[in-house]
Formats: structure tokens, sequence, C-alpha cells
């Protein structure tokens, strides 16, 4: 008999629905499957197993009661440790909020509640969202499922690792440059950012304003949709919250890429891409155009700077929406002489040296004298970026690419060289930086067994021609495999 | 002797009394006990996110249109990036180069001559909190401990900059109090320097008459009144052409006004250089203001203080007094209304900037703590106007009505202050007094009519005030001649 944590969150709706198994069960499963691997994977910073426990009851009382608050009723799911839960400790990976507990909820979690999801905890991070390995966590890194001696990604990869390894139905996370669909692909999952503004930010503690948006983590394309229904819509405390009517996300999942245009993204293929990942890209072109879709190469010449005006946009949003973290109000405080000694000292020790790196990054090209060169050059690639996406969504439907330019790497392997740990995200920041959704679908293994991740792009609120490929994509890839970690019957370490 | 001139720019922060703050529902509320008006918005916690109040726009939009602004259609915010305990976000959102109004102005009128100042823009910001520093002298440097009170953090602050079009004291003295008027007139702050509610900080340079090109400015800062606004613009002007006439330079800083000794001192420079990084604030979207909501906002304009004070001049009153009225609303409110009954301009002006001024500061009370209503004062100059009241038994009416004894007409009746008009009933009053001054009449008789004003004086003491003078003129007149 499947192991219940191994269900998807369609199949477990059925389960909880036909009295099948308690939410109370299923999420004992999901608490054992975290309490045999923990030790292996890292993947919380907190197990709220007393609160998971509590709310499944009530999900379970719902479902006796015959009400039925949706899809997520009674699924237990993980949270990223940058959104704010009231009650339960939110670090965003960080020393400087190390202890902090959030009076309030997020918008995300809110919603969540009022679905009957069950929260099962919170998961390990890049310290502030900075990075793609978690290894920037202040509390450890997070393990890969398929491969313990490797990164799972990053900056989600707490939830991507729980989600992968069953210690959680479904996850969120939050994506920057690409700190969801680059550790679902290094991880073997479906893995979405929306269009910006889909998902109300308020909660999700900041990294970079104009760049976050929250997103899931599913093992398939369907979860995906449904965890995405369950979050998005219009949110008063969200000044950049999309005011208009929520678009369609899950209507044409069954509908085939028949007569759609595809165009692949050149400036993100080949060169730089590791061949194995190139090929398994390659592979799925032909495919696509095999189900009848019209697939063909388009350039984006700009998407060739937008790594460069990422690492200058991003660190600049950073350098003030990290500000506030001065010892003053709430989490690490240093004692100083002087307030400004005790602030200098407070972010001295309590931030990483990633964050910190950001940090004098973005302040450098805000400065006077600087900013023209730096931050306002890089707002102009912005600008261009979004109007040749703009110009290519004109020609085709969808674009496509690898998601990861490599599959997961060493833990340790890129920490001495930020240069190739920021080139992870080659690939996917060029949608952050247009506020347009993206997803990773996995579509296979490489020679060392690990998952191979293909990025689908589409304009902005069209989530529904996303979703369309990605179900596609995900047909075409029959990408059935599990990690070791989940099937294997594993001892905690 | 060289001929100086000053150049003088002001920047004027006004708190605006919403009812709540500028990015989040917390209330404004001065009075509350510290760190009790807070939210996650206003002592950023992680997370949180602001979202701009729109009655705090709305009252921006009036103050620009008021000085007949140019209402931007997409104004922008700014992160304006600096560390300070009580910001706590560490920056402060504010407004750059696309603001909210531009281009206005605000005439003003000093000894008789009319002055415009041009408004370069106004523009939202936040407050921050207060600190308060565990120090003898109350100053960050040597405190032992601080303590913050975040509760007027992201209350809504509008700055308004003057083009440095003002020239003198005096002018910048009544460029801020009619900017307070114009304020106050739209109901949107009550402007109180005392409170701080109003904030004026001065950019002050000097030139030698003629020159083009402006010396280096020193902001000047903490007048808490009108009178040491005017008084810290005169010192820092005679400061900075001493400096410089005795061969020294002026340099671009901050200086404190202290108000005991009368002078400026330098800050801690610093702030001198600090560079604020500004950025467009990402967590919120550009402002847009259509031209329906432009034209609500025209609309919406009360009747401007500088066009209440003409339309008063032309009802008959004069400039002074015009502008007393309008100084404190509620007078030229209530003289609007009596003079809408019918009552005499002129006189109705006089009682309110005489007695009823009067009146009040006696008595430390509002004129809404009094019972004068318009109708009193359109009886009241009635009773003058037939010859019932004597203009001085008027005074004393005004009086009683102040003080809430009754309506003129009941009051002159209890205090028996009804005008004698009634020639038989003075003459012997007259020559009562005529007899008790023998040298008095003699000179008169001399056809020195000199003392005439001493003997109604005294017709008018003996009667209370009642005597109607003109009547006790003629009859003394008459007496001299006659005999």
């Amino acid at each position: 008999m499947t192991d219940l944590a191994d269900l998807s969150i369609a199949s477990a709706g059925v389960g909880l629905r036909r009295g099948g198994f308690s939410s109370r069960e299923l999420t004992n499963a999901v608490i054992h499957r975290a309490a045999v691997t923990e030790s292996h994977l890292h993947a919380y910073l907190t197990l709220d197993q007393e609160g998971a426990r509590a709310a499944a009851d009530r999900a379970d009382a719902d479902f006796s009661a015959g009400v039925d608050r949706g899809p997520l009723q009674g699924i237990p799911l993980a949270i990223k440790d940058n959104m704010t839960t009231r009650g339960i400790e939110t670090t965003a990976g960080s020393k400087i909020l190390s202890g902090w507990v959030p009076p309030y909820n997020a918008t995300v979690v809110d919603k969540l509640n009022a679905g009957g999801a069950v929260l099962v905890g919170k998961t390990n991070l890049d310290e502030f969202a900075m990075g793609s390995s978690t290894e920037n966590s202040a509390f450890g890194p997070t393990r890969n499922p398929w491969d313990t001696d490797r990164v799972p990604g990053g900056s989600s990869g707490g939830s991507a690792a729980a989600v992968a390894v069953g210690s959680a139905l479904g996850a969120f996370g939050s994506d920057t440059g690409g700190s969801i669909r680059q550790p679902a692909s290094l991880c073997g999952l479906v893995g979405i950012k929306p269009t910006y503004g889909m998902v109300s930010r308020y909660g999700l503690i900041a990294f970079a304003s104009s760049l976050d948006q929250i997103g899931p983590f599913a093992r398939d394309v369907r979860d995906a949709a449904t965890l995405l229904e369950a979050v998005v819509g219009f949110d008063i405390r969200d000044a950049t919250s999309y005011r208009g009517e929520t678009p369609d996300i899950s209507s044409l999942l069954d509908r085939g890429v028949e007569g759609m245009k595809i165009g692949i993204l050149a400036e993100l293929t080949g060169e730089g891409i590791a061949p194995e990942v190139d090929q398994a890209c390659r592979a799925m072109y032909d495919k696509l155009a095999d189900a009848g879709a019209n697939v063909r190469e388009l350039s984006l010449p700009a998407a060739g700077y937008a790594l460069s005006a990422y690492y200058l946009i991003a660190p600049a949003e950073a350098s003030a929406n990290l500000a506030r973290y001065d010892g003053v109000r709430y989490g690490l405080r240093v004692d100083g002489d002087t307030t400004e000694e005790m602030m200098a000292k407070t972010r001295a020790e309590g931030f990483g040296p990633e964050v910190i790196r950001r940090i004098l990054l973005g302040t450098y090209a805000l400065s006077a004298g600087y900013y023209d060169a730096f931050y306002g050059q890089a707002q102009k690639v912005r600008t261009l970026l979004r109007n040749e996406f703009a110009a290519a969504y004109e020609q085709v439907d969808v674009l496509v690419s690898p998601t990861s330019p490599t599959t997961a790497f060493a833990i340790g392997e890129r920490t001495d060289d930020p240069l190739s740990m920021y080139f992870a995200d080659v690939c996917t920041l060029p949608s952050n930086l247009a506020g347009d959704p993206s997803g990773s679908i996995p579509i296979g293994l490489d020679g060392d067994g690990l998952p191979i991740g293909f990025q689908v792009m589409a304009p902005a609120l069209h989530e529904a021609q996303l979703f369309r490929v990605a179900a596609e994509v995900e047909r075409l890839a029959e990408f059935e495999v599990r990690p070791a970690l989940a099937t294997s019957e594993v001892t905690p370490a | 002797m060289i001929d100086w001139e000053a150049v003088i720019g002001i920047e004027t922060h006004v708190e605006l009394q919403t009812r709540s703050k500028m990015f989040c529902g917390c209330a404004v509320n001065f009075g509350a006990e510290p760190n009790t008006t807070v939210c996650p918005v206003c002592l950023a916690l992680p997370g949180a996110l602001p979202v701009p109040n729109e009655q705090a726009i709305e009252g921006i939009l009036r103050i620009g249109a008021a000085f007949g602004c140019e209402l931007v259609e997409d104004s922008l915010f700014h992160r304006k990036n600096y560390f300070y305990p009580d910001l706590p976000k560490n920056y402060q959102i504010s407004q750059y180069d696309v603001p909210l109004c531009i281009n206005g102005r605000l005439d003003i009128d000093v000894d008789g001559e009319e002055v415009t100042i041009g408004i370069t823009r106004v523009h939202m910001e936040e407050d921050t909190g207060k600190s308060l520093h565990g120090s003898e002298s109350g100053r960050i440097h040597d405190a032992d401990f601080s303590l913050l009170d975040f509760n007027r953090s992201g209350v809504p602050l509008v700055e308004i900059v003057s083009e440095p079009d003002i020239r003198t004291p005096e002018q910048a003295r009544e460029y801020a109090a009619e900017l307070q008027r114009v304020v106050r007139s739209l109901g949107v702050s009550d402007v109180r320097l005392e409170e701080g509610s109003v904030r004026f900080d001065a950019n002050i340079s000097v030139r030698r008459a003629g020159d083009e090109v402006l010396g280096t400015r020193a902001e000047v800062k903490n007048m808490n009144s009108l009178r040491s606004l005017q008084r810290a613009v005169a010192y820092e002007i005679q400061r900075q052409i001493g400096l410089i006439e005795s061969g020294g330079e002026v340099i671009q800083e901050t200086r404190h006004w202290d108000e005991a000794s009368g002078t400026t001192s330098g800050m801690r420079s610093k702030e001198e250089s600090e560079d604020y990084r500004y950025f467009q604030e990402p967590d919120l979207v550009p402002l847009h203001v259509d031209d329906s909501w432009r034209d609500r906002v025209f609309a919406s304009l009360p009747e401007l203080p500088s066009a209440r004070r003409r339309r008063m001049v032309a009802s008959g009153i004069d400039r002074q007094a015009a502008a007393t009225l309008v100084d404190s609303e509620d007078l030229a409110d209530l003289f609007d209304s009596a003079i809408d009954l019918g009552a005499d301009a002129a006189t109705v002006a006089n009682w309110l900037t005489g007695e009823v001024v009067a009146y009040l500061r006696r008595h430390d009370v509002a004129l809404s703590g009094t019972s004068l209503a318009p109708e009193h004062l359109r009886e009241l100059a009635g009773m003058v106007g037939d010859g019932t009241l004597s203009s001085t038994a008027a005074k004393d009416v005004l009086g009683y009505v102040l003080a809430g004894e009754g309506t003129p007409g009941e009051v002159a009746a209890a205090h028996d202050l009804t005008q004698i008009s009634d020639a038989g009933a003075l003459d012997s009053e007259v020559d009562r007094v005529l007899a008790e001054n023998p040298d008095v009449l003699d000179k008169l008789r001399n056809g020195d009519m000199k003392p005439i004003g001493f003997v109604v004086g005294q017709v008018m003491k003996a009667t209370r005030g009642k005597a109607d003078p003109q009547l006790v003129s003629d009859l003394i007149r008459s007496k001299a001649g006659a005999n």
C-alpha cells in the first residue's frame, strides 16, 4: 500500500472525502516522514506538529460536519520561513531574526488557513531568500533528497526538499530570481512563479519587492494549479496586488498543445547549459512539435543582460528592505556604546556574508554618482527586456528553455564563488524582471540520477497557457520517479 | 557701505489631521499612551507593506490646489534612505522627482505691499516616531538610554517648498502666517507651531545687491513661533553679512535657532554629505490623479483667506480689521453671518476686533465658549443706529451679551443702559457740571470750545454712559452762546 505521505494532493483529497483516511492519519504520515528524513535533509526550520495535528482535527471535524472549504482542506503543506505565521517563529533563515515570533499572518497563510489546509511547518531557505542552494541559511543547509551530498537549489530549498521527500504534500516558496523554479528543477518537482501581483506579498519578508512573488511546489502540474488557485487574488494590504479579475489557471490543463506557438528562447540554450540538460530539453522541444505545437527558436537579446541587471536591481531594493533589521525593535541586538554602534554591530553579526555582500552591492548601485551607471542602467535593461518579451509574445504563446543550466551541484561546490552561484538563476530571472509567469516541470534524470527541469514562460496573466503547456510537458515526459530517500526505508541519521 | 540682499526659501512641514496614518489603518491620536497606535506596517515589522491613505492624498491635493498648483497626473513615491532609531524602516517613503503638486504661488501682503512667493512643490511624506533621550540635555549624545514612541510613525506629512522669493524677515513671517491661514481654511490641519503640527525651516543666503549668483545657504530650524521665525531669519541674515564682511565664508549647514539666546548655531554636521540614495518605492504603484478627481479637488476649495479679506474690505471695513478677522476664522464666520443678517459692516468689525477680541483674551475663552451670536450683533448695531444705545453703552451691552446675560435688548434694559435722548433730562446735568466748573464755562463763553469734551465726558460719567453725546454737546454750545 502507498504511504499516505506519497499521495498527490488530488488523490489525498479524494481519500479524505471518501473516508478512506482522516486528515489526522495523513498528517501523521507526513510528520512521520519528516521524523525519518529531517536528520538527512534539514528541510524544516520549524516543525509545528501540535499545530498541524490540531488543524488536521479541525479539518476532520469539518469533513464530518459536511463542511468543505476546498481542495486543500486537511492537506499537510509546508511554508517557506520567510512568510509570517502568527505565533510561530519566522526567521527568513537569518540569525538577525532568530527567535522572532510574528504577531500576524501573511495573507497567503490566512488564505491557506481559511481553506482548511494543515500547515506542517516552516521550511529552510537561503538567508532572506538570497541564494541558489539553501547553503546561505544561518541554520545550516538543506540537502537534496535525490542525493544528500548535493544542494536542493534555492532559495526555497527547504520547501522543495520537503515536497520531494514527502514531509509535505505541497509547499509554498518565494521566487525573486528563480527561487521556486530552480529548486523545483533540482528536486524533480513542479514549481510555479505566477505573474507579479497575482499573489499578495503581505507578510512575505521582502528581498526585492519589485521581483518577489509567492508560488507553489507540487509533485504534479494539477496539484500546482490547485495550490496556486488557493492563494491568488487582490489583497487590499498589498498596493502592488493585481486589482483585476483573477485570471483562469487550470481550465486548459487537458487541452494539449496542438496549434500552439512555442518559442525556444535562443539566449538560454546551448552555451553555458550542461550537455545532458540541453539534450533533454531539445528532446522535449521535439516532442512538443510532435504533439502538434509550432515550435521555433526566438531571440531576446536583452535576456543576455538580464543577469547583470538583476544583480543590481535586486540588491538595490534589498539594501533598503533589510535596513529595518537594526536591533531597535525586534530580533537580534548586539550592544554598543552608541546607537550607531549598536546598529552596526547588530547588522554585522546578524547578517551572513552573502546578505552583507548584496546590501553593499545595492547600496553602492544607488549611491550618488553611481546611480545612473548602475541602478539607472539596470532599469533601462529591465524595460528593454520587458519590451522584447512583449514583442516575442506577439509571435508565440509561450517561451521555453531549461530551468537551470545544471542539475543539482555538490554542497560546498560554489560557496566560494558567488558568480557561479549567481549563474544558477540565469534562465529563471528574466521572467522576474518582466513580471511574467513561469514554471518548471521535471522531464527526466541525468546520468547521475538527478532531475532535469524544463521551463515554460508565458505573458503576464496568462497562467492558463502556462499550465496548459506544463501539463502537456508532464504527459510527454512521463517523469514518475521519486527520490530514493522517499521510497526506501530510511532511519534517522 | 555695501547693500546686501537676503534670499530666503521656506520649507514647511504640515501634519495632516487624517483619521488614520499615511500607509496603515492606525489612528492618528497624539494623546494616546506611547506605542498604542501602532501596527506591523508603522513598526516596520518584517513582511508588512504600505498602502496609501486616500484621505491624506486628498488633503495634499487640496493644499496644492489652494496654492494654484498643477496636480500631477502620475506622481511617484520614493524611498529616502537613512538610519535613525525613530525611523522604523530606516527609510522614509517620500516623493522625489515627480511630486503630487508643482508650480503654485502664495500672494502675501507686507505693510500694504503685495509680494508673490512661488511654491515649487507640495508633496507627501510620512512622519517618524519620537525619541526621548535619557539625558539632562535631552540630546542623544550624552544619553544613557533612549525611549521610542512610534505613535507618530507614519502620520501623514505634507512638505510645502517655496521658491527662494522671500527677501526680508517680515516677508518670511507673513509667508508663514498666510500659509497657516490657507491650510487652516481647508480644514486639513490645525497648523499649530507650538504643538508641532506645522514646522518652518528657512533656507537663507545673502548676496550683494544686484548680484545674480546666490550665496551659500544655511538652513535654520527649530523656530516654534512666527515671531521666532522672523527673529531667526533676521539674526541669520546679519550673521552671514557680518561673517562675509569680516572676511569669513558662509558654509552650507543646518543651524539650530536658540530662542533664549536669540542666536543660531551649527548643528552636528554629520548629515551634510548624507546620500539618501533615493529610488522609486517598489511597494507602491504611481499615484494616478485623473481629471475628475482633479476637478473635484478644485471645486471643493473654500473661499481662501486672501479672497475673503478682499471681500470684507469691499464691504466697507479696513484692511487691518479684515486681516484680524480672517486670522481667526471663527470671528470671520461670525462677521459674515452678522453682515448677512443686515448689520453694519464697519460697526460689527469694530466690535469684533476691539471689544470681542479683548474679552476673549481677558477671559481666555474661545468665541465658541461665549453666547455671542450673529443675531445679537445685528440687534446691537440696530440699537446704535436708531439712537437707542450710545456707542459707549453698546460696548458695555456687548460685554454682558458675551458673558451670556441675554440678548442686547434684554441686557440694555436690565442694566438701564438705554441712551438718554431727552434734552430736558440732560439739561440739569449739563448745568450742574458747568456750575461746578466755572472756569470752563468762562472759556466756553469766550469762544474757547476746547473744554467741551471735558464737559461731555463729565455728563457721560454722571449718566453712566447713557447720555447721547451729540445732544449733550449741542446743549453745552447753546448754553455757552446763550448767556
